[in-house]
């Protein structure tokens, strides 16, 4: 089964809700630091929650280039197309 | 106009700034004469040191002194060199043979920190294909050691077998032939809490994955012979390579890794954090080694563990919230505000008891921590002159009840 991007989106917002604590609109520009003001340790525990939600490993080394939503988006849609290729 | 480098400190400067100045500003304070183990002079008082992880009270021991002084007079105060080129003494490759002897292992090497054995040890071990997989709660010399190295670094949920056999359940499955390093730390050093080594061992083998465990803060603390959790547990044979340090229990400097791995050796020839520094000097090698004997012959571990049970015990029963509860050297009370934590620290050392004020990213959950670490070397006397002093400062900072309103409530 093949996600849409939008679909991997929409999946993400799930996962972020609980972190929302100021309940902003999430969006693919929404910056995990400033918008929704989460510490580094935090953006880990978010990226676990994705790996969990996916079923894929997202490298802690790929964390600097992930600040937004649409950029974690992205990886996640990229990791699945590699799991995809490795079957 | 160019950014000024340290513009990006400035969120943090100004929170360091907002902290209260001179004696009651935690980061600023220094041992005007340290008196024995357990006792300093600071701001011109004579204080109990209540946090300073020197579990054995090893650092004025007469006999690693003794050690310790007759290597400066015979062999000068440093090597001023590499252990590749003219840094290893006959000392060095001895105290090797002690740390062999001390974990019946085939294999050691000594580091000159703690933090450079796992920089180096991680940084070289896991390469470009193999992966790093870590626990969220590791000590920054871990993220560092795997920032350092080319591996793909992967955290498991702290403490959680469930969730570290998920993590390596997808990457054999991604990549069945790649090579795993686990990092685990005998205790976690904030709340002094064990990992469970038997269940994490298993499911790491059973992913043919390798093991290391830092056992900086349980070597002489746990195990029969001192050695840590991985003998207090009975999985020796279970852990590939075992961290420690001499900064704690031995109470000197240094860094070391054991192991049975039949090429282990090779680390010599490529780890840089051992290459490109130089070796321990020989006063530091000579009081390790002889700390490491007194630890495997002398049993300190049920003195410390006692002395610790006693002050967590005291602290609960007054009514602070703890995050230990006595079964490590650890007693930490966890203060849900930040300026109350730092102001209830400036207290502490008013009033004569030195504790560590443990603040975040530092902590698990982002914990305010007031720490201590104990010593076997404090008395009950100087547990109770803590206990005391803490219900003092709990009280007066609104903490904890008043006696008579907690007879009331």
């Amino acid at each position: 089964m093949t996600l849409s991007v939008d679909e991997i989106f929409e999946k993400i917002c799930t996962v972020i809700a609980p972190f929302n604590k100021k309940n902003i609109s999430i969006g693919k520009d929404t910056v995990f630091s400033i918008d929704l003001e989460l510490d580094s340790l935090t953006v880990m525990d978010l990226l676990s929650e994705i790996e969990d939600e996916f079923d894929i490993t997202v490298p802690l080394n790929m964390l600097p280039d992930l600040e937004t939503v649409g950029q974690f988006t992205e990886a996640v849609q990229k990791l699945l197309a590699k799991d995809l290729e490795d079957k | 106009m160019p950014l000024d480098l340290f513009d990006k400190f400035d969120p943090i400067l100004s929170e360091y700034n907002s902290l209260p100045d001179g004696e009651e500003n935690p980061f600023t304070v220094s041992m005007e004469k340290v008196l024995s183990p357990t006792t300093a002079i600071i701001n011109g008082q004579e204080t109990i040191l209540a946090g300073t992880n020197n579990y054995m009270g090893m650092t004025f021991n007469k006999e690693c002194m003794k050690a310790a002084q007759d290597a400066l007079t015979d062999q000068g105060t440093g090597t001023t060199g590499s252990r590749v080129l003219n840094g290893t003494y006959n000392s060095h490759k001895q105290l090797e043979e002690t740390l062999k002897e001390f974990y019946g292992t085939d294999h050691a090497i000594v580091f000159s920190t703690g933090y450079q054995a796992n920089l180096g040890v991680i940084s070289t071990l896991a390469g470009p294909k193999d992966y790093v997989v870590i626990d969220a709660d590791s000590h920054a010399s871990i993220y560092d050691g795997c920032a350092m190295g080319n591996a793909t670094v992967v955290r498991f949920k702290h403490n959680s077998p469930e969730n570290l056999d998920k993590r390596l359940s997808r990457i054999r499955r991604d990549n069945p032939e790649a090579g795993i390093l686990v990092v685990l730390e005998g205790v976690y050093s904030m709340l002094g809490d064990q990992a469970p080594l038997k269940e994490l061992t298993k499911i790491s083998k059973d992913h043919k994955a390798h093991v290391l465990v830092d056992e900086a803060h349980s070597i002489g603390v746990f195990g029969e012979t001192g050695r840590g959790v991985a003998q207090e547990q009975g999985v020796e044979d279970q852990v590939d390579f075992i961290i420690g340090t001499f900064s704690k229990s031995v109470g000197t400097i240094g860094g070391y890794c054991v192991s049975n791995h039949p090429k282990f050796e090779a680390l010599r020839l490529v780890c840089r954090p051992y290459i490109f520094t130089a070796s321990l000097p020989p006063s530091v090698v000579a009081s390790a080694a002889k700390a490491l004997e007194l630890i495997a012959n002398t049993n300190l571990r049920s003195k410390l563990l006692g002395n610790s049970l006693r002050l967590n015990k005291g602290l609960s029963q007054v009514g602070f919230k703890m995050g230990t509860t006595g079964e490590s050297p650890i007693a930490a009370i966890i203060i849900d505000e930040q300026d109350i934590a730092v102001a209830f620290w400036g207290e502490m050392i008013k009033e004569g008891v030195y504790v560590n004020l443990a603040l975040p990213p530092a902590t698990p959950n982002r914990l305010n921590l007031m720490r201590c670490s104990l010593s076997a070397a404090h008395t009950f006397e100087q547990i109770d002159f803590m206990l005391e002093k803490f219900e003092l400062v709990g009280k007066r900072l609104g903490l904890i009840q008043k006696t008579s309103e907690r007879a009331l409530a």
